[in-house]
């Protein structure tokens, strides 16, 4: 039934992660080090909250934005957190997740033509969003020797007078990568020259372990040209909610929320009410969380270095993206050998573009004792490979 | 006053005291000398005032009842309550003594193999002693979560997909 297709829903490759994924499921015994989302469980006092709303029977639909209460909050929260400033009445929408709103911007603002900017390696959907909106879409290397930091000459080297979109998802997913307030001067520069709206995914922006966050929105004279887009899935281990939201110029939202009315209508009630909850009381939870996350970082980034293989400190997110090249494998064959010799998971990093070739994306979001057996497994199978 | 970090390395200590200092360092990025250093001091100031696991012992199948006691007390001139806890405090089979506002004023926690035992020793040593006026006994009927952990069978966190973006 192919030729049913559209040419853009024909063309979209399948996820990088797919094909690994099949093959990981049908083993047994499997130390997975390739998951994208917390181990925790969401808060109680969140999920109280959801199994409260329910039983008062509040399951009808929102306001298309989202409900009010929620916006405020989420106004609130980034004024305290972010030193962003957003009205609650136009400027925020929330959506299912912040997958919904990288979707909803790409349509807004892009169309044949156009051209996107994306970070690579990066996370999966950005590309095929952009592409889905019938946009070209140009990825911008980063390298391991730099941290993978985003530098304005290799952005400047694949800038088109059609560039319309920079993305830039800071903490990176997979690399852990973050970008500082003197690390983003340049590239605010880059986008004033150019004339760009940044679609700036923030997604990891509470699981920092060397400071404070800087939201690409806070830079001078970013905030009308940032979309900037957040969610509860990482922070709040709420991935299964489906919760997230995007703010910036009214102009913008409004466009978004024309898209999302039609396509979604509201983000569901009893998501936005858990995470109204997460704001005003998980606050403690979450920084919990994150003092666990930034002790299993430590951990793993020291087992790598001490097997042999080279891994830059990630300061953000959760993931660890060690260099595999010293084994003389590519990242598929590693991670294809790691799983039959030694029952370990991990991603490729070429699954999120070319620049993660030579590297595999490690997630941290596991027990102390998994990771310790991981690495321990690790360890048998790289020794037999370095010499 | 703690530190951040020495905040940090206590609260990590609390939930688990197995780690030896190098697992210590490298989770927390504190120098090994520095960890070390303070452990030896906080023993000695008795801020860690003992290395003690969480024993599930109704799991083993062991015969043991715990009882908390809320206990009246005269206070005496000069000591107010601290004479009569101090001598409570001396016997074995308490194993906690507090000093409590309200209704009451001690309230203890006593172990024991039987419900008889612990009655016996209420009845034979507590309640007579002098200053003594008063106590309530409350058996514990079944431990649900205790210093924070889940006691009764913990539910199982349903599975994550194997490797997911």
């Amino acid at each position: 039934m192919n030729q049913y297709l559209s040419p853009i829903a024909a063309s979209l490759p399948p996820s990088g992660i797919r094909r690994f994924f099949d093959l990981a499921s049908t083993m047994k015994n499997v130390i997975s080090l390739g998951v994208g989302e917390p181990d925790f469980v969401t808060p109680w006092t969140v999920r109280e909250s959801g199994i409260f709303s329910l039983e008062q029977g509040q399951t009808m639909y929102t306001s298309n934005s989202g409900l009010i209460e929620l916006r405020q909050a989420l106004s609130w929260n980034m004024g305290k957190k972010l030193g962003l400033e957003y009205n609650p009445k136009n400027e925020i929408l929330v959506t299912v997740g912040a997958s919904e709103a990288v979707d909803l911007a790409m349509r807004a603002l892009l169309g044949p033509g156009d051209a996107a900017l994306i970070p690579d390696p990066a996370y999966v959907s950005y590309g095929p969003c952009a592409a889905l909106a019938g946009a070209e879409v140009h990825y911008v290397p980063t390298r391991a020797e730099e941290d993978f930091r985003l530098r304005v000459e290799d952005l400047e080297r694949a800038y088109t007078p059609n560039t319309k979109v920079l993305v830039l998802s800071y903490p990176n997913n997979p690399t852990g990568a973050i970008m500082t307030w003197e690390d983003y001067q340049p590239i605010a520069k880059f986008v004033q020259d150019h004339d760009l709206i940044v679609l700036a995914d923030e997604i990891y922006s509470d699981l920092t372990y060397s400071g404070n966050h800087t939201a690409f929105a806070s830079l001078p004279n970013m905030r009308n040209r940032t979309l900037h887009i957040n969610g509860f899935s990482k922070s709040y281990a709420m991935t299964g909610w489906r919760i997230g939201y995007v703010a910036g110029h009214p102009d913008i939202i409004q466009a978004m929320t024309r898209i999302h009315q039609y396509t979604m209508l509201c983000a569901p009630i009893t998501a936005q009410v858990a995470a109204l909850e997460a704001l005003r009381s998980a606050e403690q939870s979450m920084q919990d969380m994150v003092a666990t996350y930034d002790r299993r970082r430590r951990l793993m980034v020291h087992g790598f270095r001490k097997i042999g293989l080279s891994c830059f400190e990630p300061l953000g997110a959760f993931y660890t993206f060690p260099s595999i090249k010293a084994t003389g494998l590519t990242s598929e064959e590693f991670a294809e050998e790691l799983l039959r010799e030694e029952k370990v998971a991990v991603v490729p990093g070429n699954a999120f573009g070319p620049s993660g070739e030579g590297h595999i994306r490690c997630s941290y979001a596991y027990s102390t004792e998994q990771i310790q057996e991981a690495l321990n497994r690790m360890e048998r199978f790289v020794s037999k490979r370095i010499k | 006053m703690l530190t951040n970090d020495e905040q940090k390395l206590l609260e990590l200590i609390a939930t688990d005291f197995r780690m030896s200092s190098d697992e210590l360092s490298i989770q927390t990025g504190l120098s090994k000398e520095f960890i070390e250093e303070r452990i030896k001091q906080w023993e000695e100031e008795k801020i860690i005032a003992q290395y003690c696991p969480l024993i599930n012992w109704e799991r083993t199948g062991e015969p043991m009842v715990t009882a908390l006691i809320d206990v009246k007390v005269l206070p005496q001139r000069g000591y107010g309550f601290d004479k009569v806890a101090r001598r409570l405090q001396k016997f074995p089979e308490i194993k906690a003594v507090y000093l409590m506002s309200g209704g009451y004023d001690l309230s203890l926690l006593i172990e024991g193999k039987t419900m008889q035992e612990v009655a016996l020793f209420v009845a034979e040593k507590l309640a007579p002693l002098e200053h003594v006026t008063d106590t309530t006994t409350h058996f514990i009927l079944r431990r649900y979560k205790q210093n924070g952990v889940e006691l009764l069978g913990e539910e199982d966190i349903p599975e994550r997909l194997v490797i997911s973006p």
